[in-house]
């Protein structure tokens, strides 16, 4: 009993999803608590239980289903699984950010949560400041934070900037240090979701190894990530999850061979929640594919990305638009749309598979999100409204591409993810030009 | 040797001895919500900076900065004294109508901006609150009490304008405390549900500005509360803020003292406001990241 840090049990959690409202008017209420009375009499007399529970417009979706599991003190869990698969609601049950539907958990010890980089951050506010802001939001004491302030100042090194205003900072900057902030936390449980999948290569890594510590210490850590090459360094144990439920639990190579195999095999599905009518065209699945027409979830940069749309049209639908985007953490990147080239197929029905291919991609190391949409013949109409269908990870050195700058490997994670063929026109006419990625292992 | 606080926190908080490894369980809340003063305890930290945030924040960017917590209830004494004491002739209690105003004006503004704020303040936080766990009753309640320090500023100017109108304080003064903590028991209250409220129907932001102003005029902040009939007073002491401002009254400027039924029925209400508040937001906490 005493080496039990997380006990789960029949976890469930039903959110309401459909026409996004986000809030009640206060009319609509009262206007339904007048009516309430009368349909409810109304439905006793017609023999039904309850009308109110029946209100057609809302659909609910259960974000975790019946999700059971132990962590033992000290121990490293990766979760890992499709976007909206319940990992992050997982987390902010276990955080007691929101509260769970159904089921039961039992947590021992204090628990830090990482659920974005710079929580509690205040722009106006000086980084000193923040410091402390952040650091007691987080859950730290402030005598804690006096003591470490030093550390954490040298961690994010960010001395020089210590009394400006953090909206002043470059995002890699405010980056570091939110994360510094958040390295320093030493709650028994530390619950991190995704955020290092911000910061440069070189943070990450200090970040990493400060889990790491964290781990050896005997603190118990639940590490969310798509970053596979994290989960497996830090993580000894995996949690596969997806649609809510636990598909996987154990070994982590194991694990994530497994999810891996999944998603080659079977691209990103695409889950469709409630029932899909008629004038939609529904996207299955979603592959990405290498120059060798191998399904991969990594790509170096240059390389060719196929990203094939297996698609359902549940009728003809005649000259489709479709349209895709990369797009970085920093937001949209590039794309192809039909709307803009013109081009469109003459019809889809049924099931088939639409691709396109980027044939040399000119981004940095990073992970990438993939959104698709389509629309009608008339251009308005959205036949499948844009969602984000996936990610791939952009791995790779940039001193291979010749890039060998100090601060390379650093700035192709905290600068622009795009990098085109260029050229240095010297002041004494020489001229130096640099080819991207275009072509591979080129030296300068 | 426990001593006064050890014995304290034992006794509020049920403190327990060993507190090596505390243990949470999550599920889903039923029925009322326990107060968990303890909790509220521990947050103690988050509150102060949270207060300190607030105030931090407040006047950066502006050219003139905090002495805008003078100015503002400055010049609504000037167009008050101007409006109401020159041309309605409104009676004043026989002081100087300026500071018979301004008097007024300290508690009704720390009252006002509080409400103003604070109800806004949970959707302010949004990002925060989706992102951490924290007991949420700290947001509103950081926001009520970093007014305080505005309350303080304008709070010397009414010293200042009492020396210049010869007026000297009895010892009616010590009582000001407690009408000030009557007052922000009253804005707490309020807030709680307002904030709350706030984050499932945003009709609350639009409905404030007129809510103030009717409460302004049901509140003696213009006209002395002596022209409200008497067989009215308790109903107008329904409004805890005529207790609050016919108290700062009497215990600084020696008027009327307040009628104490009145102002019996203006802290009752302050206290069932507080209550209700209290528990209706704690009932909205366990759901509010979902919903905000």
């Amino acid at each position: 009993m005493g080496d039990i840090a997380i006990r789960v049990e029949h976890l469930s959690k039903l959110y309401r999803i459909g026409p996004r409202e986000p809030y009640k008017a206060l009319r609509d209420t009262l206007t339904a608590a007048m009516y309430a009375p009368f349909r409810a009499v109304s439905a006793f007399l017609s023999g039904r239980r309850s009308a109110v529970q029946n209100s057609p417009s809302n659909s609910y979706v259960w974000a975790l289903k019946d999700v059971s599991f132990e962590v033992k003190r000290g121990e490293v869990v990766g979760i890992i699984g499709r976007n909206g698969a319940g990992k992050t609601t997982l987390l902010k049950i276990l955080s007691r950010v929101t509260e769970p539907t159904e089921g039961y958990a039992e947590i021992h010890g204090r628990v830090g949560s990482l659920l974005e980089v710079g929580t509690g951050f205040h722009p106006e506010l000086t980084g000193r400041e923040n410091i402390y802001l952040s650091g007691i939001i987080l859950g730290m004491k402030k005598a804690e934070i006096d003591r470490k302030f030093d550390e954490i100042v040298a961690f994010a090194g960010i001395e020089k900037f210590l009394d400006t205003p953090v909206k002043y900072y470059s995002s890699g900057m405010y980056v570091r240090l939110a994360f510094a902030v958040a390295a320093h936390l030493e709650p028994e449980i530390l619950l991190v979701d995704e955020v290092l999948a911000v910061g440069d290569a070189a943070f990450q890594k200090k970040c990493l190894g400060k889990m790491g510590e964290v781990a050896k210490e005997g603190r118990t850590v639940l590490f969310v990530s798509h970053n596979m090459g994290a989960i497996r360094g830090l993580c000894k144990r995996g949690l596969w999850i997806d649609s809510g439920q636990i598909v996987m639990d154990g070994d982590t190579e194991r694990v994530v061979a497994s999810y891996l195999n999944r998603i080659f095999e079977k691209g990103f599905e695409i889950q469709t929640h409630g029932s899909v009518s008629d004038d939609q065209l529904q996207i299955r699945k979603v592959v990405f594919k290498n120059s060798k027409g191998e399904p991969s979830m990594e790509f170096a940069p240059g390389d060719e990305l196929v990203i094939e749309i297996h698609y359902h049209a549940p009728r003809r639908f005649n000259r489709p638009y479709f349209w895709v985007g990369i797009v970085s953490q920093y937001g949209p990147l590039f794309g192809a749309s039909m709307l803009f080239d013109g081009h469109r197929p003459d019809y889809v029905e049924g099931e088939g598979i639409l691709s396109c291919k980027f044939k040399s991609l000119p981004l940095v190391p990073q992970t990438y999100t993939v959104r698709i949409g389509v629309r009608a013949q008339d251009g308005v109409t959205l036949l499948a409204p844009t969602q984000e269908v996936g990610f791939f990870n952009v791995i790779g050195k940039m001193s291979d591409y010749g890039f060998q700058g100090e601060l390379a490997e650093i700035l192709s994670w905290d600068s622009s993810p795009i990098i085109l063929p260029y050229e240095w026109h010297f002041p004494d006419g020489q001229i130096i030009s640099v080819d991207g990625f275009g072509s591979r292992g080129y030296r300068l | 040797m426990i001593g006064v606080k050890g014995l304290l926190e034992r006794w509020v908080f049920n403190h327990r001895q060993d507190e090596s490894v505390p243990v949470f369980i999550i599920r889903p809340s039923k029925g009322l919500v326990a107060m968990n003063l303890r909790e509220l305890w521990q947050y103690r930290e988050l509150l102060y900076i949270l207060i300190w945030r607030d105030i931090k924040v407040r006047y950066k960017q502006t050219a003139i900065g905090a002495a805008w917590a003078v100015i503002q209830p400055f010049f609504a004494m000037v167009v008050f004294s101007l409006i109401f004491g020159r041309l309605a002739k409104i009676p004043s209690e026989g002081l100087p109508y300026p500071i018979f105003a301004y008097s007024a004006l300290l508690p009704w503004q720390f009252f006002a901006k509080a409400l103003t704020e604070a109800s806004t303040s949970l959707v302010a936080n949004e990002r925060v609150i989706t992102k951490v766990y924290f007991p949420r009753l700290l947001v509103p309640t950081a926001v009520v009490l970093a007014g305080l320090l505005d309350f303080g500023i304008a709070f010397l100017i009414l010293l200042g304008m009492m020396v210049f109108y010869g007026i000297t304080p009895s010892w009616f003064i010590l009582f000001i405390p407690l009408f000030l903590l009557l007052a922000i028991i009253t804005a707490l209250g309020v807030s709680f549900w307002l904030s709350a409220l706030d984050v499932e129907y945003r009709d609350v932001r639009y409905t404030l500005p007129f809510l103030t102003q009717l409460w302004f005029f049901a509140t003696p902040v213009v006209y002395p509360s002596t022209i409200v009939p008497p067989s009215w007073r308790a109903l107008y002491g329904l409004n805890p803020m005529v207790g609050v401002i016919e108290g700062f009254r009497w215990a600084l400027l020696g008027s009327a003292p307040p009628d104490p039924r009145m102002l019996l029925v203006s802290s009752l209400l302050a206290s069932l406001l507080f209550m209700s508040g209290l528990i209706y937001f704690r009932r909205m906490e366990r759901t509010l990241a979902d919903r905000i």
